[in-house]
């Protein structure tokens, strides 16, 4: 039995919905071991779990405490706010009321902050999704405010930082929160382009539409240990397929045997590894120059075929045969 | 009409195979006869009208998916010439789940790319009802790289419950399968046109559906998750499924007022299956058009403005920041 099946046999993994239900606990139990943990020394540890390491989920303002230097965080892009553009209602739930209630539970806008800070002394721009609000789902602010965070680390070439902790698309708006898949997407490869570096980092639990974009498009991706990370939930699939999963589907350390992931990163060796990787993905004097030398990166790899493409292509000048009829020969 | 129904066109099969009865057994000569088949055939006629004019959306739904809906290689004997099929995505396998290959749209070659169902149980089981594995995406990126490559146009048509969710194909990273091709497509430096022919299954659907201009078929329908996901999820009950697809705004009318896709491509009355050869004349006419559209343009021009289109989608409100 894999630790997340026992979510339903009645060990109460997560504190359940937000950690403050917790907050005047003393003890906590372990969501993946069940061991019984004394909080303030959980705190102390950053929420790993001392006994089996699990990695219990934390809001985005307590990740970036973990991420970033300290007092070096300014968040940017407030005031964005979901419409309810197509005025979902499930039975008597309304989305607009889900999101107000959410706004107040959690005291943010919508599922991701962004903002701009330091690690070890490097500037950064980070986007930190939060799963307490509304399971960390990307509706179109999500999709918008991860676009901006694109936009500014494109603008100052400072490296990307985003940590995904999401169920996936906003259902409650239905189309749109679909396309933010696209538009993330899409402009990371602008990022890309431009040789800009982007780490994704993978928190409890990181699925469906955030895990087939940005989420996955890291020129490292990084996991924290025994975090859900996958496309399909694990219900649906064992729903799919009737048959039992295999001990630890869809971990972090499933993902790595896979190599789906670069690193299965502890909570305490992060800002050590996220800085040896920002030293590292950054051009160097002696690369520029030769990059404007006019010497081939291997990044040039796509670009060679778009010009390939549009300018060198050779067209073969034939006047009969299966050619003949191109239009473009 | 042909093959298998669904629930509402029952009437209208009903009285259309009376009419084909009537036919068969009267000659033509009887006056009597050809005026009774005169008033059914009219009633008949008001009859689709009626039932096709009035779906509620989870009738559309089970139309994007009716059984004898045409699907991707309908479209590529019917659409295209000199079709050629590629296989394999030079990694793992090749999913049949999706097909690909060369072709010709009026003499231009083309790559076209879609998902594709069987027809037969056996037939969809080897094609995973059209539910593909990475290996499928993969596959499909390649092909379009290849395209690419060559300055040929892409034109993909997209029919799907959505990419599989099982073991393997979670495995074989589905996830970073998809976000690739979402990626990459928006910076194919060549004309991009995708098609939703039938259903348009949430991220499975979209891995083949960035483009220049999305089309949508009148009947299909396009959506972030099933109806029936939807159901279980928001209502905690798989029936609700009319109500989710009601609330999911899920057919190319509602896209097309909310500015995700492009152009609708009408159907055929009563829906494709009802007309192939018809609605294959119209998606040929639509193609050829667009693709005329987007060949005007130079490939930096149209990879920017589809850049800007996707970096567009989306609706909030702005309030000063607190
Ligand atoms: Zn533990």
């Amino acid at each position: 039995m894999t630790w997340w099946q026992r979510e339903k046999t009645g060990l109460k993994p997560q504190p359940k919905g937000s950690r403050r239900e917790i907050a005047d606990e003393l003890w906590v139990k372990c969501s993946s071991c069940g061991e019984i943990l004394f909080r303030q020394e959980l705190v102390k540890q950053r929420w790993v779990c001392p006994k089996c390491r699990f990695h219990f989920r934390v809001s985005a303002h307590e990740y970036l405490g973990f991420l970033l230097d300290e007092g070096s965080f300014a968040e940017t892009h407030r005031g964005l706010l979901s419409e309810d553009p197509l005025e979902f209602r499930a039975g008597k739930d309304r989305y607009r009321d889900k999101l107000i209630q959410a706004r107040q539970a959690t005291g943010l806008e919508d599922a991701v902050i962004t903002g701009r800070g330091k690690v070890e002394g490097r500037p950064v721009i980070v986007a930190v999704m939060d799963f307490n609000f509304l399971g960390g789902s990307m509706g179109s602010v999500v999709g918008e405010k991860v676009a901006r965070a694109i936009g500014d680390s494109l603008a100052a070439r400072q490296p990307l930082i985003i940590v995904s902790q999401s169920g996936g698309a906003r259902m409650q708006e239905s189309i749109l929160s679909l396309m933010q898949m696209a538009k993330t997407s899409a402009l990371l490869g602008r990022l890309r382009d431009a040789a800009v570096p982007f780490i994704s980092i993978l928190t409890h639990p990181t699925t469906g539409g955030v895990t087939a974009s940005f989420a996955m498009l890291g020129d490292l991706v990084l996991a924290e240990p025994r975090a859900l990370v996958g496309f399909a939930g694990p219900r649906v699939i064992q729903q799919t397929i009737q048959a039992e999963l295999p001990e630890g589907f869809q971990t972090s350390e499933f993902l790595l045997e896979h190599g789906m992931v670069d690193r299965v990163v502890d909570r305490h060796e992060l800002r050590r590894v996220l800085d040896r990787a920002l030293a590292f993905l950054t051009w160097s004097e002696a690369a520029r120059g030769r990059r404007e030398g006019g010497a081939v990166r291997l990044d040039d790899g796509p670009r060679l075929a778009i010009r390939g493409g549009d300018e060198a292509a050779p067209r073969r000048a034939t006047g009969g045969g299966p050619e003949g009829h191109d239009a473009s020969a | 009409m042909p093959g298998p129904y669904l629930d509402f066109e029952k009437p209208l099969v009903e009285l259309e195979s009376h009419i084909e009865d009537l036919r068969a057994l009267a000659d033509g000569q009887d006056l009597q006869v050809r005026d009774e088949l005169r008033r059914l055939e009219s009633k008949a006629e008001d009859l689709r009208r009626k039932v096709y004019g009035n779906l509620s959306r989870w009738q559309r739904v089970m139309l994007a998916r009716h059984p004898a809906r045409p699907y991707t290689l309908d479209y590529v004997e019917r659409v295209f010439t000199d079709w050629t099929e590629l296989h394999g995505d030079r990694l793992y396998r090749d999913d049949p789940a999706i097909v690909g290959g060369l072709a010709r749209l009026d003499g231009e070659p083309v790559m076209v790319i879609g998902h594709q169902k069987g027809r037969e149980t056996r037939d969809n089981i080897a094609r995973n009802f059209g539910m593909p594995h990475p290996e499928g995406y993969r596959k499909a990126l390649r092909l379009m790289e290849t395209a690419a490559r060559f300055g040929r146009p892409i034109i993909t048509l997209v029919d799907t419950p959505g990419a599989y969710p099982g073991v393997g194909a979670e495995e074989r990273g589905q996830a970073e399968a998809i976000a690739r091709n979402l990626r990459e497509m928006a910076r194919l430096p060549v004309p991009v046109i995708a098609v939703i022919t039938g259903e348009g299954g949430s991220g499975g659907a979209l891995a083949l559906a960035v483009g220049d201009r999305v089309l949508m078929l009148e009947h299909a329908v396009y959506a972030v998750i099933s109806p029936e996901g939807c159901a279980s999820i928001l209502w905690k009950d798989a029936a609700k499924k009319a109500e989710a697809a009601e609330a999911l705004r899920l057919t190319s009318e509602d896209l097309a007022r909310q500015g995700v896709i492009d152009r609708i491509v009408s159907e055929p009355l009563g829906g494709a299956h009802r007309n192939v050869e018809a609605m294959a004349t119209e998606l040929r006419r639509v193609l050829i058009e667009e693709l005329a559209a987007l060949r005007a343009q130079p490939p930096g021009v149209l990879v920017e403005r589809r850049l800007e289109k996707y970096a567009r989608m989306g609706t909030w409100r702005e309030e000063a920041a607190p």
